[in-house]
């Protein structure tokens, strides 16, 4: 590892991401300028139509909710040194999870439907990550490697049990039966109704609920606790930990395992919550943007939520922005992914040192 | 099933293989002289996209290859700066490449030519056709790039050095070579690796560019290349494996083994991804990457 570069901690967890972000976004606004569009009309229509209206809102709030899921999923890991790229993969299995629990376990009381079906989702994208994970623990098998051959073999096996064994023999798309009714997470706008407070109605789901629940555990549990502590230590220095008594192997597992559990909730958020169903590539890629978030986030639950908001606004506000103007579509957003993973993540050494050069300069002249 | 189906079988599995296998050897380049290159899928992509608009608008398929080997080159430099220069994590940088590469490809492809992201069909001479035995003169670049490696790498000063890199970086240094140059020239040869396959995706074997037409051939490369246990002939042999494989799901819808009965398209697409994975699992032998990749050289002062 290169010399550390010192500087205040506001700047390192506020300065350098904000910093990388406002670059990823000016590079945006070039390629909308290079396609013949004007990036600031853009740029109007996007936050109008993410935060303009309270639909809007709501959906912004439900792809953030999913976001939430991912990206602590890739900051567990993490912090335990690991490279979870497997999101898509483990939400994927989640899903299955889902739909073999709620289609199978119909006898239960409607009331246990909606937890065994967070927990079928959980236990799936744990056991999905926990193969890697041992694997890596173990046998030393590259975890990158392992989790992008498992997001294939994911992606192959749902393919060929929606076609072939679960889908309906009535059906012609490749899904599911709809989930039973009891499963079904309720909308923000009807909970909201139970009170008699009218919200526009949107995808939203409690499951943001969950998702925040699920943030401020892990909060508690990185930063707050033995595990939490071990995990850290694992992955700042696994030769240290081995010294500390810690099992560096077990460690892995534990964090591949939770991660996936983690990953899980896109699939609770996407399926439970909004399609009731069981279909073909409903991660749309999502689990990717996890490592976007986790990475703007700096792997801290409080920066994972707002960076997930940040790409709530980007999907909500892109798929409006694709209407009004239908040469910017929503790949926009996936290129401004990819930027900031560019700059937030591989490139973050060369806005660390620029900071660190700006920040230091007026001391030198001082002294 | 008689010969006309074998030889069928045979003849697509070269042409799936060819991609595959340019994608691998770029990856060994890159990998051997220690830059981990996760980004082959995406700079693929890129370089399809730039060979069909460039064959599109100039009317000549060599125009498309060389614009599809220099949107290539350009992201793999981008990958060079982050993991080289700026000593990135270059699995984070690979990430960043194919996200930018699927996203920049679907909106200029739909801004420019307005078909949801495809370039108008090429005709003619905007394409490769074939010049010996069906195959386009593309095949036989790539195919001749085997040996070529195989002999840079293993016979030449350059080819020694670059695999000391992928090994023991400092005793490159010590030795007073350029670690840092030595892995550029490795990016920029899988860049241009990269873009040949990604040419003959959409220039050689389509006629025209489709959004996101790599699908994932990029990451059967890589595995591929672990199989090759990051050796040239061997690349070969594992790239022809799996464009077989590909090529025996799409003629047998469903193959018929007596005894176990039908088996899913799907059980033969997933068997270059468990293949891998059990190999990792260093059940069946052990693959070994070179001792530096991933690890960003920091020279001592």
């Amino acid at each position: 590892m290169s010399a550390p570069i010192e500087m205040p901690k506001w700047a390192d967890t506020i300065l350098v991401p904000a910093i990388s972000v406002v670059a990823a976004f000016l590079i945006a606004g070039l390629v909308v300028l290079s396609i013949g569009e004007n990036p600031l009309t853009a740029t109007r229509y996007l936050l109008q139509g993410s935060l303009g209206t309270g639909e809007g809102l709501g959906f912004t709030l439900f792809y953030a909710t999913d976001f939430i899921f991912v990206g602590l999923a890739v900051a567990v890991a993490y912090h335990a040194g690991l490279f979870n790229i497997g999101g898509e993969g483990q939400a994927t299995l989640a899903g299955l999870g889902i739909a073999l629990a709620l289609n199978n376990l119909t006898f239960l009381p409607g009331f246990l439907l909606i937890p065994v079906g967070i927990l079928a989702a959980a236990a799936f994208g744990a056991a999905w990550a926990a193969v890697p994970g041992y694997l890596q623990a173990k046998r030393g098998s590259h975890i990158v490697i392992t989790t992008i051959m498992f997001n294939w073999l994911a992606s192959v096996l749902i393919v060929y049990l929606l076609v072939n064994v679960l889908r309906e023999p009535q059906s012609m798309n490749p899904e599911t039966r709809a989930f039973p009714e009891a499963s079904h997470i309720p909308f923000m706008h009807e909970v909201f109704a139970w009170f008699g407070i009218a919200i526009p109605s949107s995808q939203l789901n409690l499951t943001l609920i969950l998702a925040l629940v699920s943030a401020y555990l892990i909060w508690l549990l990185i930063y707050r606790s033995r595990l939490g502590y071990a995990i850290r230590v694992v992955g700042s220095n696994p030769a240290a930990a081995v010294y500390a008594g810690i099992s560096p192997a077990r460690i892995t597992v534990i964090a591949m395992v939770l991660s996936g559990a983690l990953a899980g909730g896109l699939a609770v958020n996407e399926l439970m919550g909004y399609q009731h169903r069981l279909l073909l590539e409903f991660t749309s890629g999502y689990g990717f943007v996890g490592i976007a978030v986790a990475l703007m986030g700096r792997a801290h639950p409080v920066g994972i939520i707002l960076a997930s908001l940040l790409f709530g606004i980007l999907y909500q506000g892109g798929a409006e922005l694709a209407f009004e103007q239908p040469n910017i579509t929503r790949d926009m957003v996936v290129v401004i992914g990819g930027i900031i993973i560019l700059f937030a993540g591989a490139l973050d050494g060369l806005f660390r040192r620029l900071v660190a050069h700006l920040l230091s300069r007026p001391k030198l002249a001082g002294a | 099933m008689d010969l006309g189906i074998i030889a069928t079988v045979l003849d697509s599995a070269l042409r799936l293989s060819i991609p595959l296998l340019a994608a691998c050897l770029a990856g060994l380049w890159s990998e051997r002289s220690g830059v981990v290159d996760i980004g082959l899928e995406g700079k693929m992509l890129v370089s399809a996209f730039a060979a069909a608009a460039a064959a599109y608008a100039f009317g000549s398929a060599w125009i498309g290859l060389a614009s599809g080997i220099i949107a290539s080159v350009a992201f793999g430099l981008v990958h060079g700066f982050a993991s080289i220069s700026q000593r990135g994590n270059q699995i984070v940088s690979g990430v960043a490449i194919n996200m930018l590469a699927a996203g920049l490809t679907a909106i200029v492809g739909n801004a420019w030519y307005g078909q949801g992201g495809r370039t108008p069909p090429l005709e003619g001479v905007q394409r490769f056709d074939g010049i010996l035995l069906g195959h386009s003169a593309l095949v036989y670049i790539v195919l001749l790039a085997v040996p070529l490696t195989w002999f840079v790498l293993g016979r030449t000063r350059f080819g020694l050095r670059l695999r000391a890199v992928g090994e023991n970086p400092a005793a490159v240094d010590t030795a007073g070579i350029s670690v840092t140059g030595l892995r550029y020239a490795a990016v920029i040869i899988g860049g241009i690796l990269c873009g040949i396959g990604g040419t003959y995706l959409s220039v050689g074997q389509a006629a025209g560019f489709l959004p996101n037409m790599t699908a994932g051939r990029g990451f059967i490369a890589l595995a591929a290349l672990i199989f090759a246990k990051w050796r040239a002939w061997p690349a070969l042999g594992a790239c022809f494996l799996f464009g077989l494989l590909d090529a025996i799901a799409n003629q047998l819808q469903g193959l018929f083994i007596p005894g176990i009965g039908e088996v899913p398209v799907q059980a033969i697409q997933a068997l270059p991804y468990l293949m891998t994975v059990i190999l990792l699992a260093g059940v069946i032998g052990k693959a070994i990457p070179p001792r530096a990749a991933g690890v960003p050289y920091v020279k001592e002062r």
